[in-house]
């Protein structure tokens, strides 16, 4: 975890996306795929948290070495004000922070979805595992065909790709679940990674569940400091050994989780979509103590 | 010529560095900023309050960002005592920064337990008993918003152990100085003043309470002035009692209201989270502040205010 002053080399805009591209070394040298940084606001206004930003791109080595990519839509006071932020202007920018997305060990089949801006970090996480020799295939989604992240460049990395978007505009109709099922069984995946809105995360980890695929989901949860000390980002994970669970830091222990772990229905509420086995472990006891009902649910 | 400044701190005993402390709950024991904040510049770190038992914590959203503030429901998750010495202790002991452990209960019985268990840690300097949280043997009544309960906790807290106790207030009271003066009576050695503020935020597209929690602490500038009149009071009620001045301090300057307002001390909570080397930076602008105005430690302002000679106004409320 650094922090730094980073000049901005360029900012630039492509449909409903902005993005800015930092020089910022040390944090560069050590990002990696599925890790955020966390940008500072001008001083002056009366909000005062930082914004956390999934790494886009990071470069390591050749001409663009040292530098650092994050790409944002404007939904309030702070990614508008990002928006005005122009090439020459100075960020204080702390990362790499949070746990990235684990790669497999040996070379294998890697599905990646991701949703709205969700997909940014993919394109990082795809490049590194092309690099190691495993295949890439993605699922890109989003509301409209302008809110669907750099198509073009999904194809480029990937041996398929499927877009879906909700009004049609682009690819299929509707969710990336409703492709999934199709994707995972022509691209035999082995692996699943996923970023996007948490309820399409849920919805990729409770298939994958289904089907005992392992997930991999970075998740969104209001931060206030992104570095561990605050407690605000949290979201209910059951313990590894199954006995218990935890509400543990998205921006530390996070915020890529095996979608198996993550306690969708405590998190999110609703109802589950009933899971052949419970994650790997889980026992009842731990669920019914806490007064939600049986598991499965349903 | 320019004073020779000493940011050296005395509180109650408690030898600091700098007279800038991080607030607890905002700076965890110091484990996870000591790669990027060099610890040894920190005057001292209050840790995230601890219990006897595992607290696991409020449901999401916890956070609400609100004008010049936030409001938080995290509910003390905590990871209790016992894995608190095992994990935070070793590092506790190496950290190079005094560090004074918070810790909450909901009962006397629970504040002593954690106190017994804290003070084997080697390193730690003092105690501060956090008694803004619910007692269970008072229908959930607020320790800190009765003068009695208040003044329990303290004098069994002091009782059990050998390092100096502050005792944390709320300034959601009807009268402050009333629970200061009780938890002084009782034993605490100082003050730390304020927690939080009690507050609530509305989505109002949602028609839902923007906290897991529904209402919430606020902090942050947005309570600096709450704060700040607190620590006044108190500091003229009790002159020699020593107070850590907590709200809304995010610089030098604001950290300087508060020394004029009697505080010997200052904690920064919320600005750690957008600049977490604030403690390192305020202190050095206290520093400067104090050699501007040629003065050499910031024990220099205390007393210093200067309020109207004539007797005190009473107080309205409302206009
Ligand atoms: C780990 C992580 C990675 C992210 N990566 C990206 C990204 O690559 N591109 C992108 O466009 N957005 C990303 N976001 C969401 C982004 O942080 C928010 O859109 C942004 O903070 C909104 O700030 P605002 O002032 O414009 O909006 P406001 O809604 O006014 O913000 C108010 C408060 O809520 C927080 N907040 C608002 N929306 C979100 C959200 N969705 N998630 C978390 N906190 C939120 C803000 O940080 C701020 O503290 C990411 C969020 C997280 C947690
Ligand atoms: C997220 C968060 C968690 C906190 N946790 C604790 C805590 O565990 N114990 C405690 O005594 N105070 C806690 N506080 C209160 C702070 O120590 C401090 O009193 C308060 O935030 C006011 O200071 P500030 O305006 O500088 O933030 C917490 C504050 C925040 C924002
Ligand atoms: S945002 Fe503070 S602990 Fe995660």
């Amino acid at each position: 975890m650094n922090r730094q002053k980073c000049e901005v080399l360029s900012a630039k805009r492509w449909g409903v996306y902005h993005s800015i591209t930092l020089v910022a070394p040390e944090i560069a040298e050590e990002a990696r795929p599925g890790q955020f940084v966390q940008v500072a606001m001008p001083p002056g206004r009366d909000f005062l948290l930082r914004r956390p930003f999934s790494i886009h791109q990071a470069s390591r080595t050749g001409g663009w070495a040292g530098t650092l990519e994050i790409a944002f839509t404007a939904v309030g006071p702070g990614t508008e004000w990002l928006t005005t932020v122009e090439a020459h202007d100075s960020l204080d920018v702390v990362g790499p922070l949070g746990r990235p997305f684990p790669l497999p060990r040996a070379p294998t089949n890697c599905l990646l979805i991701g949703g709205g801006y969700g997909a940014a970090p993919l394109y990082f996480l795809g490049q590194d595992l092309r690099a190691k020799g495993s295949r890439v295939d993605m699922i890109v989604g989003a509301k409209t065909q302008e809110r669907v992240f750099k198509p073009v460049e999904a194809k480029r990395l990937s041996v398929s790709v499927s877009t879906t978007t909700e009004d049609g505009s682009l690819g299929e109709r509707g969710n990336v679940t409703d492709v999934l099922p199709g994707m995972m069984a022509r691209c035999e995946s082995k692996v699943v990674y996923a970023c996007g809105p948490n309820g399409m995360l849920r919805a990729v980890a409770e298939y994958c569940s289904e089907q005992g695929i392992p997930s991999q989901v970075a998740v969104e949860e209001l931060m206030a400091c992104g570095m561990g000390v605050c407690w605000t980002c949290v979201v209910p994970v059951v313990h590894r050994d199954g006995r218990g669970w935890s509400y543990e830091r998205s921006c530390y222990e996070g915020p890529v989780f095996s979608g198996a772990r993550v306690w969708w229905e405590k998190w999110l509420g609703g109802r589950s979509t009933p899971v052949q086995t419970p994650p790997e472990g889980f026992r009842l006891e731990e669920m019914t103590a806490e007064g939600v009902g049986t598991w499965p649910p349903g | 010529m320019a004073a020779r400044v000493s940011l050296r701190t005395n509180l109650a005993g408690i030898q600091l560095p700098t007279p800038v402390l991080a607030a607890s709950g905002t700076f965890g024991s110091g484990r996870e900023l000591a790669g990027m904040v060099d610890l040894r510049e920190v005057g001292g770190i209050v840790t995230k309050s601890v219990t006897p038992r595992p607290v696991k914590g409020m449901p999401t959203p916890r956070m609400a960002e609100t004008p010049s503030g936030m409001l938080n429901a995290i509910g003390l998750q905590n990871p209790g005592v016992e894995a608190f010495v095992e994990k935070d202790g070793p590092f506790i002991e190496q950290a190079g920064v005094p560090v004074i452990v918070s810790i909450a209960g909901r009962s006397v019985q629970e504040f002593a337990e954690v106190a017994v268990m804290v003070s084997k840690i080697r390193g730690v300097v003092g105690i501060e008993a956090n008694i803004s949280c619910p007692n269970v043997e008072r229908r959930g009544e607020v320790f800190a918003r009765d003068p009695v309960a208040a003044a329990d906790v303290l004098s069994t807290v002091t009782r059990m152990t050998h390092l100096p106790v502050l005792a944390k207030l709320t300034a959601d009271v009807t009268d402050i100085v009333e629970v200061a003066q009780a938890v002084v009576r009782a034993g605490a050695h100082g003050l730390s003043l304020i927690n939080t503020l009690l507050g609530m935020a509305i989505d109002v597209d949602a028609f839902r309470p923007r906290l897991g929690g529904v209402t919430g602490g606020l902090s942050g500038p947005a309570i600096r002035a709450v704060a700040v009149r607190c620590v006044y009071e108190v500091s003229q009620a009790l002159p020699d009692v020593p107070i850590i001045g907590i709200g809304g301090v995010v610089d030098a300057r604001s950290a300087v209201e508060f020394l004029l307002a009697g505080a010997t001390a200052v904690a920064v909570g919320t600005a750690n989270y957008f600049d977490p080397h604030a403690t390192v930076e305020i202190a050095r602008g206290i520093g400067e502040f104090l050699a501007a105005k040629g003065m050499s430690t910031p024990e220099d302002l205390r007393g210093r205010l200067v309020t109207p000679s004539r007797p005190q106004e009473p107080v309205y409320l409302g206009g």
